[in-house]
């Protein structure tokens, strides 16, 4: 579905992030690109988002060159991603509404429309029914991820990116998110990148794990996950065995 | 604060003016009936609404200037830092100048029709509107807008759902700060060379016509043209603001 051919990228005045790295993501696979900060792991999700171009090569997506953000793909960050001033019905239909501002012309909007009921739907389904005449500074982090993940699947993406999406919540809601995303990507049937530095949610939400070390990338690092499943289990030995090789290779890359 | 206790203050404003229009029983200072009744007449008789007309005039049509010109401007500068690296220092120095002191220079080059008053309020406005609009724009977080763009908004949908209900409020809040002194400085405007204007009527009746129930009227209908504006200005902040109440009540 994804493949990055020869892709380079620097910042403006910065070292390289990535030089000729090739990779390939197959649809509907659920990949976690696990890394420390400053590892260019952001700036991946954003090459594969369109939101940067590579300096050179190319990312394709269904073979085609991608070179702005393609309607058919969410991206979820880790904060400051809701509109302050919308409520969080609002935010959830800020989607459509773009949508009907441009009409279908295919650039900024797919040609085929989404159905008018998804957002009452998606609000119902993340149980944000009771709050969604607040703003998202009366909500709780939780809450507020859920609406960007409502936000987003109110689109019916076929690609979902999310940039630690879970990193600023509590344990328990974090782990009741990480449980929802993998429900998700198993009934919605989407491509899921999470990017991660927890080598714990890596393990559980990626069935391959991309490991990002220090730039600049050239060849990817790839780790086929034995121990994931849906719904997650973590309690088995799998799941301990991934995290401590994980972790390893983690400070290996240091 | 509520209702009732704003009807107490100004009864007790009005209460404070009778004792001392009693206490320093001059012509100088009439009671506040006499001015209700001065108000009143002129009104119906005088030529008070059309001054106040005129008045208001000038500053409603120098906010709706500035707002046009000013709110575009701070967005661009705070949402480029290049551009702002380039204008700031200009803004920075051009900000703190007292803009009354320029009213005998706009005078001079723009004459004595409404082009200069509208224009000495202009200059209030502007930048007080330019600084707070560009400063909400420079505090918009870039994983916002990028996310925003992630939903398919180009350049005229991130300005539709981000820029300008961002930057609502910086105008409102820049309009509600800096209307007092527009008004102040329509005042010291409208006592040059002029034939309307709630500025020349209070001065010519009261240096001139020594007529000082007419003065007052005068005052009282400059300070309820500002009270007019500000608090308007406040319940657009309120209606088109909703999330700032919410969060204020949160609290």
């Amino acid at each position: 579905m994804i493949s990055l051919q020869q892709v380079s990228f620097t910042y403006p005045g910065g070292q390289p992030i990535f030089q000729s790295f090739n990779w390939q993501l197959h649809r509907g696979e659920a990949w976690a690109v696990l890394g420390t900060s400053g590892c260019g792991k952001t700036t991946l999700l954003y090459l594969l988002a369109g939101l940067q171009r590579p300096t050179a090569g190319q990312v394709l997506v269904d073979n085609n060159p991608l070179e702005r953000p393609r309607p058919q793909t969410g991206l979820i960050l880790q904060d400051y991603g809701l509109l302050p001033w919308a409520t969080v019905r609002q935010n959830a239909s800020l989607g459509i509404q773009i949508r009907t501002f441009y009409g279908p012309d295919g650039t900024h909007a797919p040609l085929e429309a989404v159905p008018a009921d998804n957002v009452n739907r998606w609000l119902d389904w993340l149980g944000l029914n009771e709050v969604a005449d607040h703003y998202p500074n009366q909500l709780s982090g939780g809450q507020r991820q859920r609406t960007a993940i409502a936000r987003t699947l109110v689109l019916q993406p076929d690609l979902l990116l999310m940039d630690e999406p879970f990193s600023s919540l509590d344990s328990p809601t974090r782990s009741a998110l990480q449980d929802l995303t993998l429900q998700l990507w198993r009934e919605q049937h989407y491509t899921l990148v999470i990017v991660t530095h927890s080598v714990e949610e890596a393990a559980l939400l990626g069935q391959h794990i991309l490991l990002l070390g220090k730039p600049p990338h050239t060849a990817p690092q790839v780790i086929e996950n034995p121990a994931f499943s849906t719904p997650a289990d973590r309690e088995s030995q799998a799941y301990h065995d991934i995290c401590a090789e994980l972790r390893g290779r983690l400070e290996d890359t240091l | 604060m509520s209702r009732r206790s704003v009807l107490i203050a100004l009864v007790a404003i009005l209460l404070i003016w009778q004792l001392l229009a009693w206490l320093v029983n001059l012509p100088i200072l009439p009671s506040p009936l006499t001015v209700a009744a001065a108000f009143w007449e002129e009104v119906i008789h005088g030529q008070l609404l059309q001054h106040f007309a005129a008045s208001l005039w000038r500053v409603l049509a120098s906010m709706l200037v500035s707002v046009l010109l000013a709110a575009p401007a701070g967005l661009m500068l705070g949402q480029s830092p290049r551009f702002n690296r380039v204008f700031s220092p200009v803004i920075y120095l051009l900000y703190p100048i007292p803009k009354v002191v320029l009213v005998p220079v706009v005078l001079l080059f723009l004459g004595i029709g409404d082009l200069a008053k509208i224009t000495i309020i202009f200059l209030i406005l502007f930048f007080q509107i330019l600084v707070l609009v560009r400063d909400q724009a420079a505090a918009l977080r870039p994983e916002l807008i990028l996310s925003v763009r992630s939903l398919g908004a180009g350049r005229r949908a991130l300005f539709r759902y981000v820029y300008l209900p961002a930057s609502l409020p910086a105008i409102l809040t820049a309009l509600r700060q800096s209307v007092g002194t527009a008004v102040a400085v329509l005042y010291v405007a409208e006592l040059f060379a002029t034939q309307y204007g709630l500025g020349y009527y209070i001065y010519l009746n009261g240096s001139s016509l020594l007529n000082y129930p007419a003065m007052y009227a005068g005052i009282l209908a400059m300070s309820l043209m500002g009270m007019l504006l500000y608090f308007s200005i406040e319940l657009a902040e309120r209606y088109a603001c909703p999330w700032l109440s919410a969060l204020k009540s949160a609290e």
